[in-house]
C-alpha cells in the first residue's frame, strides 16, 4: 500500500468504522435472524428461506407495500409540482418580498415530525379541534380526516407540508446556478417567460429533481413517525399493517416475530435501494450525460 | 455512473441580472402556499396561549380571552420536577456530539475520498450510496439487539453513535470536496512539508465551510427529530430527547391517575421548535449561500 | 401502532388457569402449576433490607412513587429508583426487550394482569412461592388473586383491580328524564333516547376496545379463550356469551349512538367533562381519571351498578387492574420483595388508596372509612360500596391468551372494521378469532 493510500484510509476510516457498526452490522445480522425462527413454545429453529417466502404470500405485508406505493405515486408528484412552481415563482424576481416566501415555505422543515404530526393531530379532531371550528363556524361539512377512507390524504398533507420547503429549496437552488447570459439571450430572441421556464430553466433542474425524488421516494417507504402518532386518534383507520415499516416494528415488538420482522425489514430495504436505484439510472440516461 | 454532484458557485451573483417587473397577481398566488405552511405554526402559537380548557372551548385560530402563555411555559418547566429542562439539554447534548460528529466525520471521509486516489474506493462509494437507500427504522430492531449485547441501550450512547453518521452528509462533502478544494494548494502545501491532517485542519476546512456549515444543518435537523431511535432505546425518562419526552406526554393521559396535559403538550412543541427555527433564521445567510454555493448540479 | 395502541388498562383478570405458564419448550407439561418450595424467609428479606441494595422498579402508575420513597425511609439503606418505561403495552414490550437483550432488567415491574401469563410463559417472573407468598391467602379478593396464579405458582402480587360499574352524568340523564339503566337491553334504549333528544349527546362513546369488548363478553358469561397448557381454543363464533354483546352490541352500533370520539383522547375528555359523553362502563380505578382529567364534571357524575344481561342478574367482569413483579434476572429479588410486601400488602396499600387507587385486597376494601368516604366528585355519594360489591360479583372462570398483549394488539384491524361500518361485530370478532388462531398456531401452540 503507498503511502497516499494509507492515508487515504487514515480520512475514511473514522467514517467507517461508525458506518460498519451502525449500517453494516444490523443488516448482517438482519440476514442472520432471518433464516430462523423463534417460537413462544417450541424455541428457536433454522428455517431457511422460509420468512421469505412467507413474506412474498403474505397479504398484509403486500397492502402495507401497496399502500406506501400509492402514497408514492400520489403525494410525491403532488409535492415536487408543488415546490417546484414556488421555486420558479421565487426565482422569476416578480414576487414582492422573495426572501420572506423562501424562508416561510421553508420554516415547516424545521418542525420534528412528532410535532407535526401530534398538531396537525389536534386540528384534524372533528369536535373541538380546528376542522371542526371550521365547520361550527362556517356551517361546512369537512369529512373527518382521520376516517379510514381520508386518512392516507390526511398523511399526505402532513408530509407534504414538512417537506414542501425542503423541496423547494432544493430546486431554488438548482435554478440559481443557472447562467444568466442564458436568460438574457432568449429574451433577445423574444421568448416569453414560459419559454424560458421549459427551454432553459426545466432542463437545468433536471439534476436537483432527481435528488429530491430520490430522498422522496426513500421517506415514502420509510413511512412511520405520523401514521404511529395518529395511530391513537385512530386506531381503526391506522392497522397494524399499515406501512412495511410500521408491521415491521409490530411484528417484532408486540408480536414477538423478531425473526419475520427482521426479514420483512430486509426486502423493504433492498426494494428501496433498487426503486430508488433504477429511477437514478433511468433519469440519467435521458439527460445523456 | 453518473450521480448527480454538488458544486461549488457556478455563477456569481451578476450585478447586471434583468429586473423583471414585479407582479402582484403572482405575489397573490404564491401566498397561499405561505399561508399552507405558516398556519399550523399560528396555530401553534396561538394554543401555546391557553388554558387547557380553553384549548378546547374556543375557536383554534384566534386567542381566547385568557393568556395562560407564561404560566403554560411555566408549567411546561415545572412539571414532573422540572423533566422538561432536561429533555432540552439532552436534546442540546444529542445534537453537538451527534450533528457535530457527523459533520466533522462527513468532512473527513468527504475529503479522503476526493482527495486520494486509494485501493477500495469505489466499493466505499457503492457501500455509502447504497447506505442512503436504507432506510434507518429498518435498521432499528437488529440495532437494539446488538446494542444491548453491548450493553448501550439505555445510555446516551444509543442515541449519539447511530447520528454520527449520514451517508447522505459523506456524500455531500465528498462532491463539495472534489470542486472546493483545488489539487494546487494541497501540492504546495506538501512541498513545504505540512503534515496531511494540519493541512485539512489548516488549508481545506476553510474552503469547505459552506459545505460544511449545510451539512451541519441538515445533521441538527435529522439529529433533533430523532424519535424512532430513542423510542426503542430509551427507558429511563432522565435520557429522552424532546421528541420522545412530547410524545409520552401527550399518551400519560391513558393511565390511573395519569393527568391530561394537552396544553404542556402544545407549549412543549412549540418550545421544542423555537430554536431550531431560530438557528435557521439566524443563519439563513450560510445555509443558503452554502446550498446555493453547493447547489446539486448534475 | 398496535403496539401503543389502546389502552391496556382495560385488560383484566385472567382466571383459575394460567396453566400455560408450566409449558414453556424446554418444561415438562405440569411444572408451572405446583408452587416451588420455600428458600427465602421473611428474616432474610427483612436482613436484606437492612444491609440495603438499590432497586429499579418500572411502573407508570403514579402511586408507586410516593409509596417508594415511605421505603425509603423505613429503609434508610435502600435505594429505589422508580422508572416510567412506558404506558401498558409500551412497557411490555421494553420489558421483553430487555429480557431477550439479557441487560437493562429492571427489579421490579408493574404488569397488569392480562399481561402477566405472557411473562410467566416463557418463566420470565419469579414464583414469589420462593419467599412463602402462599401465606397470604386471604389477603387479596379471590378474583384478584387468581389473576396472579398459574396452578399454584405465584407470579405476582395484585396492587389494584377494577371491577365495573356504570359511570353516569346524571345532570344530562335528568335533563333528558332517562332512568339509570339497569339491564344493557335498557341502556341501548336510553342510547337511543338522549341521543334523539339532542344531537350533540351520546351515551357513551366506543369506537372499539379489546379489554372492553372481552369485560363485557365475560360478563355475559362467554369463554372465548380456554387455556389448558399449550393447548387453546380460541372461538367467538360459537360462544354464547360473545354472540349476546355482538348482537346488542351492533344495534347500537347500527343506531349511531356512540360519540365517535377515541378513548383517552383530547376529545374524550373534553366530552366527558361538557356531558357530551353521558355514561362509562369501566372499572373502579375510573374516579381518580374523572376527578383529574374531567374536573367540569364534578358533583355531576354518579355511580350505578353495571348494567345487567338478565333481568335482576348480579354479575359483573373486571376491567384492568394490574400487579407487581419480580423479574427472574433481578439481582436484589430480597429487597425486591420487601418492596412487594410493602406496597401491595402492608403500609403502601393505604397510601395508594389516598391517592386515587382502587385496592385489591379484602381489608382495606371492606374497611367502613373506605366504605363510607364521601366524594365529592360524585355529589358526596358513597360510590365504594357500588365498587366494592361488584368486586364480590365477578363472573369466575374467564382466561385470557398467554398472548393477549398481541392478541389485543390486532383487535382494531379485525373488529375495529366493525366500527367503521365495514363489517358487522359478529364477522369483526371471527376475523380476531382466525387471526389469532393463525398466531397462536405459528407460535407454537396447538389452537382448536
Amino acid at each position: 500500500m503507498t503511502r497516499r493510500s494509507w492515508i487515504g484510509w487514515q480520512f475514511t476510516g473514522p467514517f467507517l468504522a461508525v458506518f460498519a457498526l451502525v449500517f453494516l452490522a444490523p443488516i448482517g445480522y438482519s440476514a442472520y435472524l432471518s433464516v430462523y425462527r423463534t417460537q413462544l413454545v417450541g424455541g428457536t429453529a433454522f428455517v431457511g428461506i422460509d420468512n421469505y417466502t412467507k413474506a412474498l404470500s403474505d397479504p398484509q405485508f403486500w397492502e402495507a407495500i401497496t399502500r406506501v406505493a400509492l402514497f408514492l405515486l400520489v403525494q410525491v408528484p403532488v409535492m415536487l409540482i408543488l415546490a417546484l412552481l414556488i421555486a420558479l415563482a421565487i426565482d422569476s424576481g416578480r414576487l414582492y418580498g422573495a426572501s420572506f416566501f423562501r424562508i416561510s415555505v421553508f420554516l415547516p422543515y424545521a418542525v420534528p415530525s412528532v410535532v407535526a404530526a401530534l398538531m396537525w393531530g389536534f386540528m384534524y379532531g372533528t369536535n373541538f379541534g380546528l376542522i371542526g371550528n371550521i365547520n361550527e363556524a362556517l356551517g361546512t361539512a369537512i369529512p373527518n380526516p382521520l376516517a379510514p377512507e381520508w386518512i392516507l390524504t390526511a398523511i399526505g398533507n402532513i408530509v407534504t407540508w414538512e417537506f414542501i420547503g425542503y423541496n423547494m429549496i432544493i430546486l431554488y437552488s438548482g435554478l440559481k446556478v443557472v447562467d444568466t447570459s442564458l436568460y438574457e439571450a432568449a429574451a433577445i430572441d423574444g421568448a416569453g417567460e414560459w419559454r424560458i421556464i421549459r427551454a432553459i430553466k426545466l432542463p437545468a433542474l433536471r439534476g436537483p429533481i432527481v435528488v429530491a425524488t430520490i430522498f422522496s421516494i426513500v421517506g415514502s417507504f420509510q413511512l412511520f413517525n405520523e401514521p404511529q402518532i395518529l395511530d391513537s386518534l385512530a386506531p381503526n383507520s391506522i392497522t397494524t399493517y399499515f406501512t412495511p415499516n410500521i408491521y415491521a416494528y409490530q411484528l417484532s415488538f408486540a408480536g414477538q416475530q423478531v425473526n419475520y420482522s427482521a426479514t420483512i425489514a430486509l426486502i423493504m430495504g433492498v426494494t428501496t435501494m433498487v426503486i430508488a436505484y433504477l429511477f437514478q439510472r433511468r433519469s440519467m440516461k435521458g439527460a445523456g450525460s | 455512473m453518473t450521480a448527480p454532484t454538488i458544486r461549488p458557485a457556478a455563477r456569481a451573483p451578476k450585478a447586471g441580472k434583468k429586473k423583471n417587473s414585479r407582479s402582484l397577481s403572482l405575489t397573490a398566488v404564491t401566498a397561499i402556499a405561505v399561508v399552507y405552511t405558516l398556519l399550523p405554526l399560528f396555530w401553534l402559537v396561538v394554543s401555546a396561549t391557553k388554558s387547557q380548557e380553553k384549548l378546547f372551548d374556543s375557536f383554534g385560530l384566534w386567542f381566547a380571552n385568557d393568556f395562560s402563555l407564561f404560566d403554560n411555559i411555566a408549567d411546561t418547566f415545572a412539571y414532573q420536577d422540572g423533566i422538561f429542562g432536561r429533555w432540552l439539554l439532552n436534546t442540546l447534548v444529542y445534537v453537538v456530539i451527534g450533528a457535530g460528529g457527523a459533520t466533522l466525520l462527513a468532512s473527513l471521509a468527504g475529503y479522503g475520498l476526493a482527495k486520494f486516489d486509494f485501493i477500495g474506493r469505489k466499493a466505499v462509494f457503492a457501500i455509502v450510496l447504497g447506505g442512503i437507500a436504507v432506510p434507518p427504522t429498518v435498521l432499528a430492531v437488529p440495532t437494539f439487539l446488538m446494542f444491548a449485547k453491548l450493553g448501550l441501550t439505555d445510555t446516551a450512547w444509543a442515541i449519539i453513535i447511530p447520528s454520527l453518521v449520514s451517508p447522505f452528509g459523506l456524500y455531500l462533502m465528498w462532491t463539495y470536496a472534489t470542486e472546493a478544494v483545488p489539487k494546487e494548494i494541497l501540492e504546495s502545501a506538501r512541498v513545504d512539508g505540512s503534515g496531511e491532517f494540519r493541512t485539512f485542519f489548516s488549508l481545506a476546512l476553510p474552503l469547505l465551510a459552506p459545505g460544511a456549515v449545510t451539512v451541519l444543518l441538515f445533521n441538527i435537523v435529522a439529529t433533533w427529530n430523532n424519535f424512532f431511535l430513542p423510542l426503542i432505546m430509551l427507558k429511563d425518562s432522565e435520557l429522552y430527547p424532546l421528541t420522545l419526552g412530547l410524545y409520552t406526554w401527550s399518551r400519560q393521559a391513558n393511565t390511573v391517575g395519569g393527568e391530561v396535559v394537552f396544553n404542556l403538550v402544545v407549549t412543549g412543541a412549540l418550545i421544542t421548535i423555537i430554536p431550531l427555527i431560530t438557528a435557521f433564521l439566524l443563519l439563513q445567510r450560510y445555509w443558503q449561500s452554502g446550498l446555493s454555493a453547493g447547489s446539486v448540479k448534475q | 401502532m398496535g403496539i401503543t395502541r389502546r389502552r391496556a388498562l382495560i385488560g383484566a383478570a385472567l382466571s383459575v388457569t394460567l396453566m400455560a405458564a408450566g409449558c414453556s419448550s424446554s418444561d415438562s407439561d405440569s411444572e408451572g402449576t405446583e408452587a416451588a418450595a420455600t428458600t427465602v424467609t421473611d428474616a432474610d428479606v427483612e436482613a436484606a433490607l437492612q444491609k440495603g441494595g438499590s432497586l429499579t422498579v418500572w411502573a407508570w402508575d403514579t402511586t408507586i412513587k410516593p409509596v417508594s420513597e415511605a421505603f425509603m425511609k423505613k429503609y434508610p439503606n435502600v435505594k429505589i429508583n422508580v422508572v416510567n418505561a412506558g404506558t401498558g403495552n409500551d412497557q411490555y414490550t421494553a420489558l421483553q426487550n430487555a429480557i431477550t437483550a439479557g441487560t437493562g432488567i429492571p427489579d421490579v415491574a408493574q404488569i397488569e394482569y392480562f399481561a402477566l401469563p405472557q411473562f410467566a410463559l416463557a418463566k420470565s417472573v419469579v414464583d414469589l412461592n420462593t419467599f412463602g407468598a402462599k401465606s397470604l391467602d386471604g389477603t387479596f379478593t379471590p378474583g384478584t388473586w387468581n389473576n396472579v396464579h398459574s396452578g399454584e405458582a405465584i407470579y405476582g402480587f395484585p396492587i389494584d383491580s377494577g371491577p365495573m360499574a356504570l359511570f353516569y352524568n346524571k345532570e344530562v340523564f335528568d335533563k333528558h328524564k332517562i332512568a339509570v339503566p339497569t339491564t344493557w337491553e335498557e341502556y341501548a334504549t336510553a342510547a337511543e333516547t338522549l341521543h334523539k333528544a339532542d344531537a350533540k349527546s351520546y351515551i357513551t362513546s366506543d369506537s372499539g376496545d379489546a379489554g372492553f369488548t372481552t369485560s363485557l363478553i365475560w360478563q355475559a358469561g362467554g369463554k372465548p379463550y380456554t387455556v389448558d397448557g399449550t393447548n387453546l381454543t380460541i372461538n367467538f363464533a360459537d360462544d354464547a356469551g360473545s354472540q349476546k354483546f355482538a348482537t346488542t352490541w351492533q344495534k347500537m352500533i347500527d343506531a349511531k349512538v356512540f360519540s365517535p370520539a377515541v378513548g383517552w383522547t383530547d376529545e374524550w375528555f373534553k366530552g366527558l367533562a361538557d356531558g357530551s359523553i353521558a355514561s362509562l362502563v369501566t372499572g373502579a380505578w375510573m374516579p381518580s381519571n374523572l376527578e383529574g382529567s374531567a374536573a367540569a364534571g364534578k358533583g355531576k357524575w354518579r355511580v350505578a351498578p353495571m348494567p345487567q344481561w338478565e333481568t335482576g342478574g348480579k354479575a359483573t367482569a373486571e376491567s384492568g387492574g394490574s400487579s407487581l413483579a419480580i423479574p427472574e434476572k433481578s439481582e436484589n429479588k430480597n429487597i425486591a420483595y420487601g418492596f412487594l410486601k410493602y406496597a401491595a400488602v402492608t403500609e403502601g396499600v393505604q397510601m395508594r388508596i389516598d391517592n386515587g387507587a382502587f385496592p385489591a385486597t379484602t381489608k382495606e376494601l371492606a374497611a367502613p372509612e373506605f366504605l363510607n368516604k364521601e366524594f365529592e366528585y360524585f355529589g358526596g355519594q358513597k360510590i365504594n360500596e357500588i365498587l366494592s360489591a361488584s368486586a364480590s360479583e365477578v363472573v369466575t372462570g374467564w382466561n385470557y391468551l398467554p398472548f393477549q398483549v398481541y392478541a389485543n394488539s390486532i383487535y382494531g384491524d379485525t373488529v375495529g372494521k366493525a366500527y367503521l361500518g365495514q363489517s358487522t361485530l359478529a364477522e369483526g370478532l371471527k376475523a380476531w378469532q382466525d387471526s389469532s388462531v393463525k398466531y397462536g398456531t405459528e407460535q407454537g401452540f396447538t389452537v382448536k
